[in-house]
């Protein structure tokens, strides 16, 4: 009896671990670092995290959990509540539509994969701003903000790939 | 079963899918008209996560003290140097404040002026930088039940940081004044003419609706100029960066960005409304009503 009790809060706490890990993404990403500059190209974490998962174990990141995040997220960065969530939940929806496509594909590939995910998602949250502001703001930020993205995808798909063994195995 | 279930469980999902990208636009188009209900939405989560954030940035704030400290270890002989010139300067500065202040205070007895309009602060701690692209603003540990207002100045000892635009209990949101929506009412402390300091996301505010004519040069300081009750008179901004041929006037912020760990929260009550009755303040009340009101009046 205890030991089955226990066996659950183990299944239970191995099934949150893409949610929570998206969670503390969003939390890391607002932490105020002292470099200059660093507030407006903080790289976009809670993606690369969203799309991991949506190839590897949708079914432990369902949409509505997805929309969840995106709109913490708008509510601490600061930025229009829901838009955030549209990238997050439209980059979910494509690359679960595609993750037949990723499976078994090199490194690189899938790399090459975010990095579209990527540049459509920034794009589109472009789009947004300048659709809820009235105005297309600068976009110089967005592109570092893009690259560094990029740049930090194989860390965070590292650590990523060591938190999925952790996860129960698809059904 | 599960062979039969998969299809219909990916249809679902695909329509919660699509059902839940129309409420996020949903909800962006509302935020636009009712900003009420979408903001006591985005303050309950802020209220929440502050003290997560607060717990997470402690570490943070320990190893950039740690940087900060080997980084000044290094620079000790050059810092001293520029110490010792820079307090001889500031020597000669004192001397002569101390001999305007004396002036000033026996004008003013001459004047019977008033003085400046009282105001308190509570201090709060940035927990979370407004991230991403295009916003410019942050998170404080402090909000209602700390006695703050919306609207009320946030600055640091250098000066304006920015404005409270979004209060939670315990959480409230600073709109800096770089961001593309701060509007904030100034003058040029040299010749007082007005205008109003727009942020535009980059580093640099402008200035815009300045009186016609106004000849401005790089250096020049910018204060709030109190107009619109909201601000004290005289709070430092920026001085002026770059003026343009055709008339465009950037503003370097007196403000520094990078080390921004605490600010301070002005509340500006103009005096002649009546005061309201001494709020009891929790966090970082360093601040009691300034001793310049009539002892024992505030008490009934």
């Amino acid at each position: 009896m205890k030991s089955a009790f226990w066996q659950r809060l183990d299944l239970w706490a191995r099934r949150v671990v893409p949610a929570g890990l998206s969670l503390f993404f969003v939390l890391l990403a607002a932490l105020p670092l002292p470099v200059p500059g660093y507030s407006s190209i903080v790289p976009m974490l809670v993606l690369a995290s969203v799309f991991f998962w949506a190839i590897h174990q949708p079914s432990l990141l369902p949409p509505v959990v997805v929309f969840a995040i995106g709109l913490i997220q708008d509510a601490l960065s600061g930025a229009p509540m829901g838009a955030g969530a549209v990238v997050v939940l439209l980059a979910y929806g494509v690359t679960v539509s595609q993750r037949r496509f990723f499976h078994n594909r090199s490194f690189i590939q899938v790399w090459v994969g975010f990095m579209v995910v990527a540049a459509a998602a920034a794009l589109l949250g472009w789009l947004l701003t300048a659709a809820n502001v009235g105005l297309f703001a600068p976009s110089r930020a967005a592109l570092f903000q893009y690259l560094l993205t990029i740049a930090v995808y194989p860390l965070v798909t590292w650590l990523l790939h060591g938190a999925q063994r952790l996860t129960p195995s698809e059904a | 079963m599960a062979r039969v279930a998969a299809p219909l469980r990916g249809a679902a999902q695909r329509f919660a899918l699509g059902f839940l990208v129309l409420a996020a636009f949903g909800l962006m188009f509302l935020g636009k008209s009712d900003t009420h209900f979408v903001e006591r939405m985005r303050t309950a989560v802020t209220d929440v996560a502050t003290p997560i954030l607060e717990a997470m940035a402690e570490p943070v704030a320990a190893v950039n003290r740690t940087i900060a400290y080997l980084g000044e270890l290094a620079a000790l002989r050059e810092e001293n140097a520029r110490l010792r010139e820079e307090n001889q300067r500031l020597r000669s500065w004192h001397a002569a404040a101390l001999r305007l202040d004396a002036e000033n205070k026996s004008l003013r007895e001459m004047l019977n002026y008033r003085g400046p309009d009282r105001n308190t602060f509570v201090s709060a701690r940035v927990v979370a930088d407004g991230h991403g692209p295009f916003v410019k603003s942050m998170l404080v540990n402090i909000g209602a039940r700390d006695g703050i207002e919306k609207g009320q100045a946030a600055v640091t000892q250098l000066g304006l940081v920015g404005r409270v635009t979004e209060l939670g209990e315990r959480s409230a949101r600073i709109l800096m004044i770089t961001d593309l929506n701060s509007r904030i009412p100034v003058l040029v402390e040299e010749n007082r003419a007005r205008a109003i300091l727009a942020g535009d996301n980059s580093e640099r505010p402008q200035l815009v609706f300045l009186p016609q004519g106004t000849k401005l040069r790089p250096g020049q300081r910018i204060v709030t100029s109190g107009h619109g009750g909201a601000l004290p008179h005289g709070i430092p901004v920026g001085v002026v960066s770059s003026v343009d041929d055709n008339g465009s006037v950037r503003v370097r912020p007196f403000v520094d960005w990078e080390r921004l760990e605490y600010t301070q929260i002005i509340d500006y009550e103009i005096e002649a409304v009546p005061l309201s009755s001494p709020t009891s303040r929790s966090r970082g009340a360093f601040a009691p009503r300034p001793a310049a009101a009539p002892s024992g009046q505030e008490d009934r």
